[in-house]
């Protein structure tokens, strides 16, 4: 049981679940799984989901929901950075389609995809992204980079050593 | 230039609590606490103010307060800092700059409504920045003992709790949220029961946006005449506006309420390049669309937007110039609705479909005038027969685009191509 949630792990869920009532386990499941997702290099595994439901003692189908209900859950391997381009409309308005163009060429992959080394994952990104006055945008790893030009996409992207 | 609920903006370390209360910051709190001021009294300052809620419906804050549940249960105060209405920017910078004001606001919320604990819930893309200011910023309330069990020795105990989640714009919906946070599905809850009577966990909850309880300790502290009179002409007290689009100088911008749509453009330098305005959405994707030359010398306020069509919403303020295709911005603001209904009601989730795909099918080039038609009554079909106001909000911008530019769709469907070269 458990075997694949690490101690470290269940000690950031124990205190996720000191945020909530007693008898309110189900709460835990949101912010748990992020930090599960995170340490699994991106993504979730049903051995992960299903020992987090063990472990908080909910049903297995509860955090199935949840995984599947919120675009930031993968449920997939996906390259290890991930890049968010805003493509809502004050975005749209300041040419972000040209910027997704020029990431999928530089990065010679499609919206959805994730390079072949690995390195890089560009989200299929539906939302606004809360910074509209900095259009163009796009989250990379949940960092904000604004006012996007094509120098700026290649210095921040080349930037990301390989590690 | 006014300041409420961006007062620390521009100062060295504007999150950080020694700047907060060098600014004045937890004085009303304190004085709350220490005073042990009626709970009516605090609601009934609120009222006075007319502070109308920011997060979209506009709905009077001191009002909503006074219908919580006078029973002695357990009560809720949850914070919507999910921040996702399209063209909305404005709690992000209020969570980086000022997420004191946020907790301030929240302690007196509880306070005045009974509730123990207060949970502020950002959207799971507020993880990287947000996120780490506002955990911080409510260690260091705790550590002054602002917050937490026996607060400065008044034997008041409030808890003021950050949440994170995951990335779904519904969840910005009131009992979204709640379904949220008790661990399920983001899916709007039928009302009634209203969230005030039953709420979190079945519990009295009141839930207010971002900016609306940053607002709080500054009305509390300087009082109901002072945020009236903040507005312009007939309005009341000051929002932000989230200035973006075709802008020389896009900017969140903390206004009185009733500033001329033309003075905001000025203060962001006006249409990028010297071009001629063509159209505004004043309250973020989900309002009406109107005419540039219709909205320049409207007051920005909920009434004055009324009369033209609109709507002042989430105080985005999307501004497109001479050279926008209207048929590609509503395909791309019917593929956020599209993506983001959560499916319970059949005319939401079928028909957000439709009209996306019907755009799509137009602005590639094989529509038809009977497409237009389809578009109208695929929009009626939605408005008004859905649990919760996306349906509304997918439906609302396809009316108003297809009535303001009506020539510009017949164009592409007629022509096969944009209006706009
Ligand atoms: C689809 C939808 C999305 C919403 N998104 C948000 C949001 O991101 N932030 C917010 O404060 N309110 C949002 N609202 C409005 C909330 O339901 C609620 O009215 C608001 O948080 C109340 O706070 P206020 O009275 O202080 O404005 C949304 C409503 C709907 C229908
Ligand atoms: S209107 Fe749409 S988003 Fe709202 S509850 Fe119904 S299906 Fe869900
Ligand atoms: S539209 Fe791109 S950040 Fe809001």
């Amino acid at each position: 049981m458990n075997i694949s949630l690490s101690d470290k792990i269940k000690k950031e869920i124990d205190s996720i679940k000191s945020k909530f009532p007693d008898d309110q386990n189900k709460s835990s499941i949101i912010e748990s799984l992020l930090i599960i997702q995170h340490e699994n290099n991106g993504y979730l595994t049903n051995e992960l989901i299903e020992s987090l439901a063990d472990y908080l003692n909910v049903q297995k189908i509860d955090v199935y929901e949840v995984a599947t209900f919120y675009s930031m859950f993968s449920l997939k391997p996906i390259g290890k950075n991930i890049i968010s381009v805003c493509t809502n409309v004050s975005c749209m308005l300041r040419n972000s389609d040209q910027i997704v163009n020029y990431i999928e060429k530089k990065l010679k992959v499609k919206i959805g995809e994730s390079t072949k080394d690995n390195k890089f994952y560009l989200k299929d990104e539906m939302e606004c992204l809360a910074a509209c006055n900095g259009a163009p945008m796009m989250q990379v790893n949940h960092i904000n980079y604004e006012n996007l030009t094509y120098e700026k996409i290649d210095k921040i992207l080349d930037g990301i050593k390989d590690d | 230039m006014i300041k409420v609920c961006t007062q620390t903006f521009g100062h060295k370390n504007p999150s950080s609590i020694d700047t907060y209360i060098k600014l004045g910051g937890y004085s009303a709190w304190k004085k709350i606490i220490t005073e042990k001021t009626s709970k009516s009294e605090i609601i009934n300052t609120v009222k006075e103010s007319q502070l109308k809620g920011k997060g979209g419906a506009g709905f009077l804050t001191g009002l909503k307060w006074s219908f919580i549940s006078p029973n002695d249960s357990q009560k809720y105060l949850v914070c919507n800092s999910d921040e996702s209405e399209p063209g909305t920017c404005k709690d992000r910078d209020i969570l980086r700059y000022n997420p004191h004001s946020v907790i301030e606001g929240m302690l007196i919320a509880c306070y005045a409504i009974g509730a123990s604990v207060g949970y502020n819930y950002l959207r799971g893309e507020f993880i990287g920045d947000q996120w780490n200011v506002t955990n911080n910023a409510i260690k260091e309330a705790y550590d002054q003992k602002l917050i937490g069990t026996n607060i400065l020795e008044s034997n008041i105990s409030i808890d003021i709790i950050p949440l994170i989640g995951a990335g779904a714009y519904i969840v910005g919906e009131e009992t979204a949220m709640l379904e949220s946070i008790e661990g399920k599905r983001g899916m709007p809850r039928i009302k009634p029961p209203f969230p005030a009577v039953q709420g979190l966990y079945g519990k009295p909850t009141i839930i207010n946006n971002t900016e609306t309880l940053s607002s709080i300790p500054y009305i509390i502290k300087n009082g109901t005449d002072w945020y009236k009179n903040l507005g312009e002409g007939d309005s009341h007290g000051v929002k932000m506006f989230c200035m973006s689009g075709h802008l020389t100088k896009p900017n969140v911008i903390e206004a009185p309420l009733g500033t001329r749509f033309s003075k905001l453009l000025d203060e962001c330098g006006g249409v990028l390049d010297n071009k001629k305005l063509k159209a505004v959405i004043p309250g973020g994707s989900s309002v009406p669309v109107v005419k540039g030359e219709v909205i320049m010398d409207t007051p920005m306020d909920y009434e004055p937007l009324m009369k033209i069509g609109t709507m002042l919403g989430s105080g985005g303020v999307i501004v497109m110039d001479e050279s926008t295709c209207m048929v590609s911005v509503l395909e791309r603001i019917s593929r956020f609705y599209y993506a983001e209904s959560c499916g319970q009601c059949t005319p939401c989730r079928e028909g957000t479909g439709w009209l996306y795909k019907t755009l799509v099918k137009i602005r590639s080039g094989h529509g038809s005038q009977s497409d237009l038609d389809l578009l109208n009554r695929v929009a009626n079909q939605i408005e008004g027969h859905c649990i919760c106001a996306l349906g509304d909000a997918a439906a609302m911008p396809v009316k108003s685009f297809l009535t303001n530019f009506w020539n510009e769709f017949e164009y592409f469907v007629e022509k096969k191509q944009s209006m706009i070269i």
